[in-house]
């Protein structure tokens, strides 16, 4: 049995790289229809075997550790292409797989008839390879290489529509800004490498007492660059948003339900590291309370319903970081799983409105779709009241979970920013579904005349996730701190028993945390429903707030006028650098040879043909370059390799009699 | 059977002569499409020789194989002696995979002088060849010196830039210049064989045989200046900063056949890997010339990606991302340790895949637009849909991204700079984050977005004899990166007595890990 379980282990990163080498190769010869077949197929069948694996850690409580080849090797070090599945290994393969099966299914109806559908899939299937690596790894190196993998992919799918100049745009943006996060997670690799001789996941952990606290907070820090990176927080969060550019299913399952988690995976695997340092670990919470807070209030004001969805994301994995830095890593694991479900569902609901209205995405140009579109309504509206946290549906437990940690461990600045960052979620996720589906259509006539609802294809993950959402956070997180989630978990980040907290007050935080989605969609219906004038108002009585959330903070202009133009300036003065000092000072020295060698010839053309002086002699050819060269320069050379030999017998002998 | 067919047959001589024999023979043909195809059933049986050295290569060894030797001017010690071991058997693979790909791409991108130009090519595979195989300092340093005759030639005639005849000879010269010091840096190395010898009654007084010279002990002060003396050498053919600027010169006058040689094939770097660090292991460590050396590296690896950054040309870009890389494998190489020079290693032959391969994809784009020029090009992943592919994956390579033999190079020459010195690995990783900005940024602006103004309406994708290339290129890239164990074996046992040597000194000689007939 464990026999079979380590090949179905082996068999999940590699059914997709099958499916995408075979695209890959054949693509072009066979028809659309075998393409995508092959790519779903393959995920599906990942999915299976992960569900397998899944079912025997479940039945035995082992982890399994499986090595494939030696990868990089020689003197102190060997890296292994191996993995390690472990509950928290089981939980991500289930997301990835699953929600990445769901995404794949619905991209076959929504990349109909797209020039490059073969390619998409492609990319895709290629994206789930990196994605299954980063999370099976067994060690750091194979973590790194599905970590760079997937921003490959996410370069490659972000700039699929790649004769779009914002889609090229964005596309180079995001892996750059990836690259600076992975610069930090390679130097946390050496880091560990340099105190643990080891680069394995076991090794290290059983060896971390010996760390000291400022090493662990070294590698912690650095850590978290690679992580801030990756899952888009404060201040590397700025190429999220642009990479909405990619197709919408890209976003799903990319940009919101699997690679921008790759962070909080990463953290919560290494979360032994992170205890050792509470320095690092506030960074952490304050990086992802920040995050969630600033991301939601550029969010509020937005009007591309991708980009909306998309400032969501950051803000959500804000919290997710937040859970991190407070010690709930259940919870924040709980959260993106939960986030995972709302938030793919969200997405691709969007993708179903923009499918619908011919590739329209500004909200203050729909209105009016919930009769039109009834079935992407309904499950759209199930991913707003998830999201906006109100119980029983899923974003409510973890996020409120995360919340009650914060609340109860005594981290009340941290509490507040979470509840406003809570209140705002629920108030700009209402106001997108009023914009989208209340309200007069204000769509023009001719997509009008085109609304129409997406195919089963399409609709039937909708409701799977639709599902997952409304029950999946009872079905894994009920009762909070004791679900079915954490005893699963405990395993790898121990479980939270030792602090108990009397029910009364996890009761009045939820029922404060309820009020506080309810308020926020009250006031989204008050603005958006019930006083439509009202958001104009606004936005010209606060012009001067309305117009720094509009830009985004001017965020990116910043990032421009710090970092990116300084760099191209002085990248023009190195140019100019080299051209006229280092190259002129060369010149210069061979000038100076020149004329010296003027003088000399006499002395060359009748003592020795031998250049006592070489380099004089290689400036008199240079002095007689006009001349004919090309048969008398063969000549030459070997006279001067000849003369090269004679100068140095002269050298020996010199010393010889010495 | 083979074995003993094989057993005593001299293939490095083989190796080292049929080119330049080949060229030759190339003389006596008139029609041009003769001359090609002698040309490339050579290389292809160097390759073949080539790859029969590297499959009969005993792996995890560090000791010479293949071994010839036969004395040339016994007066002065100096003998015709040949060899390969880990740090150059895979040199030799390279060489022979190069210099096939570049006669097919000369196959119809050069039209005059076919039969010269073929002649040059092959004589320059016979001096490279002879650069990695040399076991004896003159014989290495005669080698090292022809390389430039048919180089030089190659950019003069050639080349396509209005520049070329001054670019030529400044690649000439400035080389030239370097092996003045070089050669009396080798001197000097003969004459402390000298003074050792005779105070040891050894039989021979006089040895430019570099397994001889390692059994003498040099004294310090010697061994410093000895190592700067061969610095100039090696560092100008490299090369390293600050004594790059002949080769964006060229690289942008000389042929694209050239500049895959000149930017594929590291020869400065492999000199200090063969020569430097082994005879002067105590000079290499001292704390002067690590930190001079490592600075320079450094100051390349960022110089050179931020000079790449704004380059308008794509092969002028290539030029400094070439020095970037090479900061990185001096770096690596002065960690002076198992990772870093394993890296460094491994990152020379990479590269002759990786930033070869970009100059050949710059060759692909010259055919098409008769300019490597960003106003040249714009959205021509639309029109040249494959060749946009391979420069992606070459190009990817070249950024080091995990999957390909760039990473492998790249991590392992980091991870040694972060352990001999944190703050050298602190501050070359920065070149990871500028290498994908300047690759990424210029691929975007010439393969993506709208087609651009100056773009051919109508331009033919990959014809197949460029199909070959990037395929064969690709496919090394990928069995490196993915599968590097076969190419890892092969170096371990020469990087392993390298770092023994460094550990021990010039005292404990690597000599005697005695030589090993190749079998």
């Amino acid at each position: 049995m464990s026999d079979l379980t380590d090949l179905f282990i082996k068999l999940i990163p590699i059914l997709p790289l099958l499916a995408a080498i075979a695209n890959g190769l054949l693509g072009s010869r066979y028809s659309h229809e075998m393409a995508h077949r092959l790519a779903w197929g393959s995920v599906g069948l990942s999915f299976l075997c992960a569900i397998s694996v899944f079912a025997d850690i479940l039945r035995t409580g082992t982890a399994h550790e499986v090595v494939a080849y030696q990868w990089i090797f020689g003197g102190d070090l060997t890296i292994n292409l191996a993995y390690l599945v472990d509950p928290l290994t089981c939980v991500m393969l289930l997301v990835v797989t699953g929600v990445g099966f769901l995404i794949h299914v619905y991209s076959v109806g929504y990349m109909h008839g797209e020039p490059g559908f073969t390619r998409f899939f492609i990319y895709m299937n290629l994206f789930m390879v990196s994605m299954l690596l980063l999370v099976m790894g067994n060690n750091y190196v194979v973590l790194f290489i599905g970590w760079e993998g997937v921003g490959l992919c996410s370069y490659l799918l972000i700039g699929y529509y790649y004769d779009k100049v914002s889609a090229a745009k964005a596309a180079t943006k995001a892996f750059v800004v990836n690259r600076i996060g992975d610069a930090g997670f390679l130097l946390a690799i050496f880091l560990i490498f340099v105190n643990f001789k080891t680069l394995d996941y076991t090794k290290v952990f059983a060896q971390v007492g010996q760390l000291s606290p400022e090493m662990a907070t070294a590698i912690a820090l650095c850590l978290l660059i690679g992580a801030v990176g990756k899952s888009a927080q404060l201040p590397l969060y700025t190429w999220l948003p642009d990479a909405m550019e990619g197709p919408t299913p890209v976003s799903a399952l990319i940009h919101a339900a699997t690679m921008v988690t790759a962070g909080v995976y990463m953290i919560v695997r290494n979360h032994v590291i992170f205890d050792l340092s509470p320095t690092a670990m506030e960074v952490v919470a304050f990086i992802g309370g920040g995050t969630a807070l600033f991301a939601a209030t550029i969010g509020l004001v937005q009007t591309d319903i991708k980009r909306v969805l998309a400032y969501s994301t950051v803000s959500q994995l804000g919290y997710m970081f937040l859970g991190c830095g407070i010690g709930a890593y259940t919870a924040a694991v709980f959260h993106l799983m939960t986030h995972a479900f709302f938030k793919a569902l969200l997405f691709l609901s969007a993708g179903s409105v923009i499918h619908a209205l011919s590739g329209e995405q500004d909200i203050t140009k729909m209105g009016g779709l919930s009769k039109k579109i009834p079935w992407t309504y309904r499950l759209f509206l199930i991913g707003t009241i998830a999201i906006a946290g109100i119980p029983p549906l899923a974003g409510f437990w973890s996020k409120d979970e995360i919340m009650a940690h914060a609340f109860t461990h005594n981290h009340f600045l941290l509490y507040g920013i979470a509840a406003i960052g809570a209140f705002l979620t629920s108030f700009y996720m209402f106001r997108l579904t009023y914009l989208t589906f209340y309200g007069k259509s204000r769509l023009d006539h001719h997509t009008e005349a085109h609304v129409h609802e997406s195919p089963l294809v399409m609709i039937g993950p909708l409701v799977a996730l639709g599902f997952l959402s409304l029950v999946g956070g009872l079905l894994l997180g009920f009762p909070p701190e004791h679900g079915w989630l954490h005893q699963f978990l405990a395993p790898v980040v121990g479980s939270a028993g030792e602090h108990e907290v009397s029910t009364e007050l996890v009761s009045t935080l939820m029922a404060v945390a309820t009020s506080i989605a309810v308020i926020g969609w009250g006031l989204a219906h008050f603005m958006y429903q019930v006083s439509t004038p009202t958001a104009n108002v606004w936005a010209e009585k606060f012009s001067g707030a309305y117009k720094t959330l509009l830009n985004k903070y001017y965020v990116d202009e910043l990032y421009d006028a710090i970092i990116v133009e300084p760099i191209k300036r002085l990248g023009g003065l190195l140019d100019w650098f080299d051209r006229t000092v280092i190259d002129g000072l060369v010149r210069g020295v061979g000038q100076l040879t020149d004329w010296g060698s003027a003088g000399s010839t006499w002395v060359e053309k009748y003592i020795v043909y031998a250049g006592l002086n070489v380099i004089g002699y290689g400036n008199h050819l240079a002095a007689h370059e006009g001349r004919k060269v090309q048969s008398g320069m063969v000549h030459h050379y070997v006279a001067l390799i000849v003369a090269g030999l004679f100068l140095l017998a002269l050298v020996v002998q010199f010393f010889v009699q010495m | 059977m083979l074995e003993e067919l094989t057993a005593g047959f001299p293939v490095l001589t083989c190796i080292l002569f049929l080119p330049v024999l080949g060229a030759i023979v190339l003389w006596l043909f008139e029609d041009e499409d003769m001359v090609r195809t002698s040309a490339l059933t050579i290389t292809l049986l160097e390759l073949a020789l080539s790859v029969f050295v590297l499959l009969r290569f005993v792996p995890e060894s560090a000791a010479m194989q293949f071994t010839e030797r036969v004395r040339w001017i016994p007066a002065l010690g100096i003998s015709y002696h040949l060899g390969v071991d880990g740090i150059s058997v895979l040199f030799v693979g390279l060489t022979a995979f190069l210099s096939v790909l570049v006669v097919i791409y000369s196959w119809d991108t050069i039209r005059h002088q076919v039969k010269l130009y073929m002649m040059c090519l092959l004589a320059l595979e016979t001096t490279t060849m002879g650069v990695f195989v040399s076991l004896d300092l003159i014989l290495f340093f005669v080698f090292w010196e022809l390389m430039l005759i048919p180089s030089y030639f190659l950019i003069k005639l050639w080349g396509g830039g209005a520049e070329r005849h001054y670019a030529a000879l400044k690649f000439v010269l400035y080389t030239l210049l370097g092996s003045v010091f070089m050669l009396v840096g080798i001197a000097l190395l003969n004459i402390n064989f000298h003074q050792w010898a005779s105070l040891h009654h050894t039989d021979q007084s006089y040895s430019f045989d570099l397994l001889e010279l390692l059994s003498a002990p040099i004294p310090m002060d010697q061994q410093i200046l000895i190592f700067w003396l061969m610095f100039m050498g090696f560092a100008f053919k490299a090369p390293i900063f600050p004594f790059h600027t002949w080769l964006p010169d060229a690289l942008m006058e000389g042929p694209i056949g050239m500049a895959v040689v000149l930017a594929g094939l590291k020869l400065g770097t492999f000199g200090f890997m063969r020569f430097s660090l082994p005879l002067l292991p105590d000079a290499s460590q001292s704390d002067m010339v690590v930190t001079v050396v490592v600075v320079l590296g450094l100051c390349a690896i960022l110089y050179g990606a931020w000079m790449a950054l704004v380059q308008p040309d794509f092969r002028r870009l290539l030029a400094y991302s070439s020095i970037s890389h090479l900061g990185f494998i001096v770096v690596g190489l002065f960690s002076l340790n198992y990772q870093g020079l394993q890296g460094s290693l491994l990152t020379m032959i990479n590269l002759g895949f990786s930033t070869a391969g970009l100059f050949f994809i710059a060759g692909f784009l010259y055919s098409r637009q008769q300019s490597t020029q960003l106003s040249a090009f714009g959205g021509m992943a639309k029109q040249v849909p494959l060749l946009a592919t391979f420069f992606l994956i070459i190009g990817l390579a070249s950024i080091g991204l995990p999957g390909t033999n760039g990473f492998v190079g790249e991590f392992l020459i980091l991870l040694g700079a972060f352990k001999a010195k944190w703050w050298f690995g602190a501050v070359a990783v920065l070149g990871v984050i500028f290498g994908a900005a300047y690759f990424l940024w210029y691929y975007e602006r010439a393969m993506l977005g709208p087609v651009g103004k100056a773009v051919k309406q109508t331009m033919s994708d990959l014809q197949l004899r460029e199909m070959v290339i990037a395929v064969s290129l690709s496919a090394m890239i990928l069995w490196i990166g993915l599968y590097p164990s076969p190419f890892l074996r092969i170096m371990n046992g020469s990087v392993q007595a390298l770092v023994d040597r460094l550990n021990h000194g010039t005292v404990a000689a690597l000599g005697s890990s005695t030589t090993e007939k190749g079998r």
